[in-house]
């Protein structure tokens, strides 16, 4: 008895047969080109991810009868940072007509102005005016802070008065970090805020604070604030990588802000017993000089800190600072 | 000639209504930020909820500031019957847009779907079971309010989900302990209008099930001219709550959105009083069997929870609570696990509670100091809970103000010696105290000269504790370099909330 089931099939055409086999022999070879071409001793194929360097942020053309070193007494930041810039030659020394410029102060806590945890944001917005009256393209500020980015730049005033002066401010977010080589002692290969391999020039601004390990959070240290990955790893051989860092990054420019000092519980500081008026601004090109000023502000003497050391033998810059022709006034 | 439509029906007033309402959860969850919040009443929809109020009243005797505004729905319940489900309502409007797409829209399958079923009394029980538990004292209604679910969705799922597609919403990707239960529920219960229209709101919702009892009294109905009717059935093609207008209409499923008006060909529908030819009305649909049922089941089930270990009765498992929390029993009579917190802290730190503090607390919030930590001078958490259950503390309460106002603490730090790299590893770190936020540091150090295994003698600088100081904010814990289970970790023992909590005779 025939089945029920009874629906019968068609026979191919030719032409039909022809098809069908051609297309199975394309499917075919497609998977046989995907097998060879992807045939590996690895388990797992991985895009070659750039290993960025980053590039001299450095002018060379400063005159050398100009000091290198310049510092300013007052109560006035706008004219202390402009009196000291100044001196040094001038912003457009530093900073030429469509240079993209990224700033870096310290704003690494959740923490107001008075406090001193953070960069005066007196002293960015001022430094953020001069780049633009030097026609900058673009002036950005950037840092990786500690505590939440959006409340740290908020709270400490400096998200207000970089925008108020015309810049942009740049948060870090978890995707902005690029692999680079700093070429250091410890700090080799080192996930670093993308911002700084897209501009042409970088003024550091740090402030001057108290540091339990590295006794001192300077202009240097501050430079931790380009870093992303378990930079908390660093303490645990902070001077060597400060040094790294200070060889690594070398900075257009610093202005270090010591126009409040946090002398004691750095850096978090948290409250106003632990801050000391400073009243000074020290702006120029070598950042061992300019740490060296500033220690002190905090009762401390170079043989106290071993990573200005360790940057001088590595040629960052001069500790012996008064040998720098440096310009010291009041405005 | 067809007649022209007019566009000011009071369908269409409901479709704005929808779209409105719907957008501006999505706006008040999005600004609930530190960025965005600038006093905006972010958690509107919670207060503007009835049963948050209503059962949280039974739980605490208290209408917490907010929540009052919920009588702006009961009360226009009472006269008008529950229109919020299709008004207002976020999660019923998205069910209903859902539901509309999943539609087949065949006119025969529309009448099966927008049938009555027994099934709809569902939601009357769940109700009955979460009012009996909160007049003994227990707090459920989270699990089940659409408002707190729909808000506790999107804060642990569907916001973060955008974010990892789009970006633009969070500065890191936020993360949640089991973030993917919640939003695995949310999906099935929207996927559920694939299968009944509406599912959620017709058959699961509480809230839903109370505006269903308030509107017993209401004079304002759709109402049926059984002169004018011819039985076609047209007005329940499109009806949202299943509430049968065709017939005797069941006015505790209807939820007002007149398309049955709008759907009939002879105008035989009207939203307003009974006039002289209209139809009866059904009340309430409920086995007074099942409902007796429910409640002995509550009745039952509340000392059983009541001798289950929870955080309250056994401080064991060391749930850090957000600063500002009440103490723990009070605590889980006031939260509604809606996830307003965890939407709103800066540093992902607010985390939902799995089982760790008991069923009970169950997407509570807890500190989970590896993925963020307590910011010192933040204190939006307790702004943003619409029930109290975390109170709104100034910055100068939070980190307290030298002589007379104590910090708040939340917890105490204990150091690990056997993983603390200074302690046992002989190397230096002291990151703890760096990020200390307190001043004085709560954390400190020594320095003790050590005998290393070569023989050489150096330095180290120990880090150690003071528990006066230590507020439990947990930074130390967060930035530990001994990242998988670090070498300074809190516990929520000595904080300020509990009476019982302690440790130390002076503290």
């Amino acid at each position: 008895m025939p089945s029920k089931v009874n629906d019968k099939a068609r026979r191919l055409s030719r032409r039909e047969f022809i098809i069908k086999l051609s297309t199975a022999a394309a499917v075919s070879a497609v998977c046989g080109a995907a097998a060879l071409v992807f045939h590996s001793g690895e388990p797992v194929n991985r895009r070659n991810n750039k290993i960025y360097t980053f590039k001299n942020y450095r002018v060379s053309d400063t005159s050398p009868t100009l000091p290198k070193i310049a510092i300013a007494h007052g109560k006035d930041a706008d004219k202390m940072v402009r009196a000291a810039v100044e001196k040094l030659g001038g912003i457009g020394q530093f900073i030429k007509p469509a240079d993209k410029v990224l700033i870096k102060p310290n704003v690494g806590w959740d923490r107001q102005p008075e406090l001193a945890a953070n960069t005066n944001p007196d002293v960015v917005a001022a430094v953020v005016r001069l780049c633009i009256e030097a026609r900058a393209a673009s002036v950005w500020v950037t840092d990786v802070s500690i505590n939440d980015p959006y409340r740290s730049f908020a709270r400490s005033g400096i998200e207000a008065a970089v925008l108020k002066a015309g810049g942009i401010v740049k948060f870090t977010t978890g995707n902005d970090f690029l692999d680079t080589d700093l070429k250091g002692e410890i700090l080799k290969i080192w996930p670093v805020s993308a911002f700084f391999h897209q501009v042409d020039k970088v003024i550091n601004i740090p402030i001057a604070k108290h540091h339990s390990l590295s006794k001192c959070t300077l202009s240097m240290k501050n430079l931790y604030g380009t870093l992303g990955g378990q930079r908390n790893r660093l303490h645990q051989d902070i001077n060597v990588s400060i040094a790294d860092l200070a060889v690594a990054i070398r900075p257009t420019l610093t202005v270090m802000d010591a126009t409040r000092v946090l002398r004691t519980n750095g850096p978090t500081g948290g409250s106003i017993s632990d801050v000391a008026q400073g009243d000074t601004i020290i702006a120029g090109t070598d950042d061992v000089a300019i740490d060296t000023y500033a220690l002190s502000f905090l009762d401390l003497k170079v043989a106290d800190v071993p990573y200005i050391q360790m940057a001088e033998l590595r040629g960052v810059g001069i500790s012996d600072w008064k040998s720098l022709n440096p310009a010291e006034f009041t405005v | 000639m067809k007649p022209a439509k007019k566009l000011i029906t009071l369908l269409n007033v409901r479709r704005a209504y929808s779209v409105f309402f719907f957008a501006l959860f999505l706006i008040l969850l999005y600004i609930t930020d530190f960025r965005h919040l600038k006093g905006y009443e972010t958690p509107l929809f919670l207060e503007l909820d009835p049963l948050v109020a209503f059962t949280a009243f039974f739980t605490s005797f208290t209408v917490y500031k907010g929540l009052v505004l919920s009588l702006l729905i009961i009360i226009p319940t009472i006269f008008l019957g529950r229109f919020f489900c299709s008004w207002v309502c976020p999660f019923g409007i998205l069910n209903q847009w859902i539901s509309h797409l999943f539609n087949k829209r065949r006119a025969v399958d529309d009448y099966r779907t927008n049938a009555y079923r027994d099934l709809y009394r569902v939601k009357y029980y769940i109700l009955a079971a979460l009012c009996v538990l909160a007049i003994f004292g227990a707090l459920q209604v989270g699990l089940f309010d659409p408002i707190a679910l729909m808000t506790r969705s999107f804060t642990i799922g569907i916001y973060p989900a955008a974010n990892y597609i789009a970006g633009g919403i969070y500065i890191k990707q936020p993360l949640f302990i089991g973030g993917l239960l919640v939003s695995v529920i949310f999906l099935l219960i929207v996927a559920g209008n694939r299968f009944i229209t509406r599912f959620w709101c017709r058959v699961l919702c509480p809230l839903g099930a109370f505006m269903g009892v308030l509107s017993m009294a209401s004079v304002l109905r759709i109402r049926r001219d059984i002169d004018k009717c011819t039985d076609c059935q047209r007005c329940l093609r499109y009806c949202h709550g299943g509430c049968e207008p065709h017939g005797q209409l069941r006015y505790s499923e209807c939820h007002l959105c007149m398309t049955c008006v709008e759907q009939c060909p002879e105008g035989a529908i009207h939203y307003g009083l009974s006039e002289e030819a209209s139809s009866v009305h059904r009340p309430v649909d409920v086995n007074r069997r099942r409902l007796i049922e429910t409640v002995v089941g509550a009745v039952v089930l509340f000392p059983i929870m009541r001798s289950a270990v929870n955080e309250a009765n056994l401080p064991q498992s060391g749930l850090i609570r957000p600063p500002g929390s009440i103490e723990e029993g009070d605590f889980l009579r006031r939260c509604i696990k809606c996830g307003q917190c965890m939407r709103v802290c800066p540093t992902n730190v607010i985390q939902p509670a799995l089982l760790e503090g008991g069923l009970e607390g169950l997407w509570t919030p807890v500190l989970q100091n590896r993925i963020g930590y307590c910011e010192y001078n933040c204190v939006l958490c307790g702004h943003v809970c619409p029930t109290g259950a975390i109170m709104p503390l100034t910055v100068e309460k939070k980190i307290g103000k030298k002589p007379d106002i104590k910090p708040t603490k939340i917890g105490t730090a204990f150091y690990d010696h056997g993983r603390c790299l200074p302690w046992s590893m002989n190397v230096d770190c002291i990151v703890c105290e760096e990020v200390c936020p307190t001043s004085p540091k709560a954390i400190w150090f020594k320095e003790e000269e050590l005998r290393l295994r070569d023989g050489t003698v150096r330095k180290f600088k120990r880090p150690i504790v003071d528990t006066q100081l230590c507020v439990g904010c947990g930074i130390c814990e967060n930035k530990c370099p001994v990242h998988d289970k670090p070498a300074i970790r809190v516990t929520p023992i000595g904080e300020t909330r509990s009476k019982t909590n302690r440790m130390i005779l002076k503290g």
